[in-house]
């Protein structure tokens, strides 16, 4: 056991809206460089529990806590300053700047030049921005308005604009939805590449199994807002719960059958 | 106490017609999200069409069927606008619309006086309700009473118009979400129509009805519109109710205003809305308004800073502007400066609206606040004129400093309107302070001194603080800050999740526009050598929209060429003819149709289409259009 915290630490994170639980004592943690996948079905809290760990929901009760501090109740841009970079589900860029302008107001923040009025920002920090253009496979784009992009390099802009503070943890809100399969599975090798060589735990959500198992190096299953597994893609796939919670509807369907048949 | 329950029955019974405007108004716009700036312009055609009407035909029933009639036939009106006008902008950016709008109410005030005269009219009493109640030993006039049990029977009215039919069911759904019901294709087109005519309908009736209480005159759709606007924000923008019950408490705050407050009556309904709005941003029965789905297409090119070609061609521009005096007299100089003076107006309003996506409507508040500024240290202080143009801007900056915070907590229409309710208050202030600011009589005698005073000299002083002030919002619109205003403004989600501190990224914005636009109401004081309330009104504020929309609001220059084109057209019209308001309405009505992105917009597209059309290394013209005065 080292003494060291872990990179992420979720305890007992819950949340309900009226009466509907939505996320139910959830607990994990996240080391360094490890890539996590957190998966489930439709509604079972993933967006909710995500939206958690970067500040824009808060938790009913419970704790995330980063390196050991506490980052609950803390707002988006102070958890972002801590080292969290995040990407969106639905990308959200500046649609009326350039590939490079977008990952140059990052850079901005990121060096705390926001207030600065006589500078220019064209010219702010361009070897940054485009060395970051580089590593997603940009760079061709950099000067290419970002309101004409194709939606898969949207997202992959969004992990350049994610990793410009040089963050310590990735959150990924399905990094690959509404994207070509081919693409899909390009952008999720980059970013694995990206968090290996660089030291970053990354946490995504992701539908395509695909994704899930050939790159998470863990993965942990929420249903109906509690953890119901944990651990890696070979003892996922085989957890009988998760199968169930998966392809459950025919064991249900199949009881109910039963039932009907024996009356 | 007697005194106090007729007091409170007048108050319902402005209720009335204040209501009927105010609901056509959220109908409108929860459906077609325009803010219909003409809804005052329909409500008077209204009052005169209704006079009209009623004077020619006699008894009961040419009374009421005249007031019926002429609502109908403005609704008709209102369909013919909606035809030929709106549905050609409804694509246009955001609050395009509001212009289009505002130029038929430019022109609509003056075709009234053409038809009706400049004169007020003073309509017949409603057959039946020509006497009065007595209560109390205190008179009610009976038509009060009828009108306050109008509202409430209009109000069911409408309640079941969309409760219990298909029609409403279809209004109400566009109202939560208009894509999905155009989706589910419903014919969105003679959705649009139907509720436009629905909506102006309210508002001529709300006119024709007034006839018997007050004299139908070409100044009341300005006055409606501002108290209507402040109704369906306290009510909440698309909600009936809300607006029935803003209407009330509206009215009933100006019943009892002048008896309780007679100093501050007008600030008291601003004071409210304010508050509301501090509150509840989406008014009392409002809902916070569904994130627009922005169309993937790109409406918006990258802007990039000016080319060296371009930066000669705009000092070239700025050099043969200075040589002005050589050869023009001193009427041409003292227009000049008054432009170069709304260019700081125009560029400061633009910084916030163009880069900040803020579109104020009460930025006249800070030029105004700039002009008084001068005008106290000059009269109260004595001090000197360089001493006061540096100073005089700081009560602009304050003012933006206070109000500004407040008014970025909320977005789009919200904001508008709370900057709007913040103008008025200072308007106000202005207006009934008189012991400080003399009131409607303003503040004389505010000279230049004499290094200043020739009309040469002066516009040398205007054009090169304007070009100044042009050049340093131009660098900060390019500067890391105006980056960050921008990304606010693009995706707020984005720019949180960047560490980005969005609200204090757009106050900041919001007090560089105010100071800035200080610095312009500064040197206006010294210009007409005087300050009156007039120059925080709002029909300056709505100058200031305009200058930036017809300039373009997409692009960099649109506040300089806008300032430059409206306030030349418009000293010119009214110099050339008595209808320059019909002129230049039609004329923005014309720009807002054929040039929706406003005329830098349209420069910068024709000149993208020649680089596309000719095959590259051909020379290209650089644009003239970046001209720095």
């Amino acid at each position: 056991m080292s003494v060291a915290p872990p990179l992420l630490a979720v305890e007992g994170l819950t949340k309900s809206y009226g009466g509907i639980h939505a996320v139910r004592g959830v607990s994990f943690s996240l080391r360094a460089g490890e890539i996590l996948a957190l998966i489930g079905p439709n509604g079972a809290g993933k967006s909710t529990c995500f939206d958690m760990l970067n500040g824009q929901n808060k938790p009913d009760t419970g704790h995330v806590r980063l390196l050991g501090e506490e980052t609950t109740g803390k707002k988006p841009r102070d958890i972002w300053r801590m080292g969290v970079g995040r990407t969106f589900q639905i990308t959200a860029t500046f649609a009326t700047m350039t590939v490079r302008e977008n990952v140059q107001v990052a850079l901005i923040s990121h060096g705390k030049q926001l207030f600065n009025l006589f500078g220019s920002a064209p010219n702010f920090n361009r070897g940054e921005a485009g060395r970051l253009l580089e590593l997603v496979g940009m760079s061709g784009y950099a000067d290419r308005p970002c309101g004409e992009l194709a939606y898969g390099d949207l997202k992959r802009l969004e992990l350049a604009v994610a990793l410009a503070n040089q963050p310590k943890l990735l959150l990924m809100d399905e990094p690959t939805a509404g994207m070509a399969p081919r693409e899909r599975v390009d952008l999720m090798r980059l970013t694995a590449g990206i968090a290996r060589e660089k030291s970053i735990g990354v946490l995504f959500t992701e539908h395509d199994m695909d994704v899930v198992f050939e790159h998470a190096d863990r993965i942990i299953v929420l249903n109906r807002g509690t953890l119901i597994a944990e651990g890696s893609p070979a003892e996922v796939r085989s957890n009988p719960q998760v199968q169930a919670v998966y392809l459950g509807e025919g064991l249900l369907y199949d009881a109910e059958h039963r039932e009907g048949a024996s009356t | 106490m007697a005194f106090y329950v007729v007091q409170f029955l007048t108050g319902l019974a402005s209720a009335a017609s204040l209501f009927l405007v105010a609901s056509g108004l959220s109908i409108i716009f929860g459906v077609t999200r325009i803010v219909n700036f003409a809804h005052g312009a329909f409500y008077m055609i209204g009052a005169y069409i209704a006079f009209t009407l009623t004077e020619r035909f006699s008894g009961a029933f040419g009374f009421w069927g005249g007031v019926v009639v002429a609502a109908l036939a403005v609704a008709l009106i209102g369909v013919l606008v909606e035809m030929v006008l709106l549905r050609r902008i409804y694509h246009a950016p955001e609050l395009f619309q509001l212009l289009g709008t505002f130029g038929l109410t430019l022109m609509v005030e003056d075709l009234v006086v053409l038809i009706w005269g400049p004169d007020d009219l003073v309509g017949r009493r409603a057959p039946g309700f020509k006497g009065a109640v007595d209560f109390f030993g205190q008179n009610i006039p009976s038509y009060d009473l009828f009108l306050i049990v109008l509202s409430p029977v209009v109000l069911g009215i409408l309640w079941l118009l969309f409760q219990r039919t298909r029609w409403g069911v279809l209004v109400r759904a566009a109202t939560q979400d208009r894509d999905m019901v155009a989706a589910l294709g419903v014919n969105q087109k003679w959705l649009f129509t139907s509720v436009f005519a629905v909506g102006v309908f309210l508002a001529a009736l709300g006119g024709a009805l007034q006839i018997p209480r007050d004299a139908v005159h070409h100044a009341m759709d300005l006055r409606i519109i501002v108290e209507v606007f402040v109704v369906v924000v306290i009510g909440g923008l698309g909600s009936i109710v809300g607006a029935f019950v803003a209407a009330v408490l509206v009215s009933e705050l100006n019943a009892f205003g002048i008896l309780i407050f007679p100093k501050i009556s007008i600030i008291l309904v601003f004071l409210v809305m304010a508050a509301v709005l501090i509150v509840r941003p989406w008014g009392l029965f409002g809902k916070p308004e569904a994130a627009a789905r922005k169309t993937p297409g790109l409406t918006v090119n990258p802007w990039r800073p000016l080319t060296s070609n371009e930066r000669l061609a705009a000092l070239a521009a700025l050099v043969v502007a200075a040589t002005l005096p050589l050869f023009a007299g001193n009427y041409a100089l003292t227009v000049g400066s008054e432009i170069a003076i709304f260019v700081i107006f125009a560029v400061s309003l633009h910084f916030l609206m163009s880069v900040g996506g803020l579109a104020s409507f009460g930025h006249a508040a800070y030029f105004g606040l700039g002009a008084y500024g001068v005008a106290f240290l000059a009269k109260m202080a004595g001090l000197p004129m360089i001493v006061c143009l540096l100073l005089g801007p700081l009560l602009g900056c304050m003012g933006a400093a206070v109000f500004g915070f407040f008014a970025v907590q909320l977005s789009g229409v919200y904001f508008a309107m709370l900057t709007l309710a913040f103008a008025q208050i200072v308007w106000s202030i202005a207006f009934q302070w008189v012991s400080v600011t003399g009131g409607d009589n303003g503040i004389l005698g505010v000279w230049p001194e004499k290094w200043a005073a020739s009309p040469s000299h002066f516009y040398w002083l205007a054009l090169g603080v304007a070009a100044l002030v042009t050049i340093a919002l131009r660098v900060m619109v390019f500067s890391p800050f105006g980056y960050a205003l921008r990304a606010t403004r693009d995706s707020l989600l984005r720019t949180e999740a960047v560490g980005i501190n969005a609200k204090r990224i757009q106050w900041t914005a919001f007090v560089i526009a105010g100071t800035t636009a200080g610095i312009g109401g500064a040197l206006f004081a010294y210009l007409k050598g005087s300050v009156f309330p007039d120059n925080l009104g709002i029909s300056l504020s709505v100058d200031a929209l305009v200058m930036v929309l017809l300039g373009g609001v997409e692009t960099v220059s649109g506040g300089v060429i806008g300032a430059i084109v409206y306030k030349a057209l418009n000293i010119w019209l009214v110099s050339q003819t008595d209808l320059s308001k019909l002129v230049l309405g039609g004329f923005i009505v014309l720009i807002v149709v054929v040039f929706p992105k406003g005329i830098v917009g349209m420069l910068e597209m024709l000149a993208q289409r020649r680089r596309k059309a000719s095959p590259p290394g051909s020379p290209l013209i650089a644009k003239p259009i970046e001209s720095a005065e």
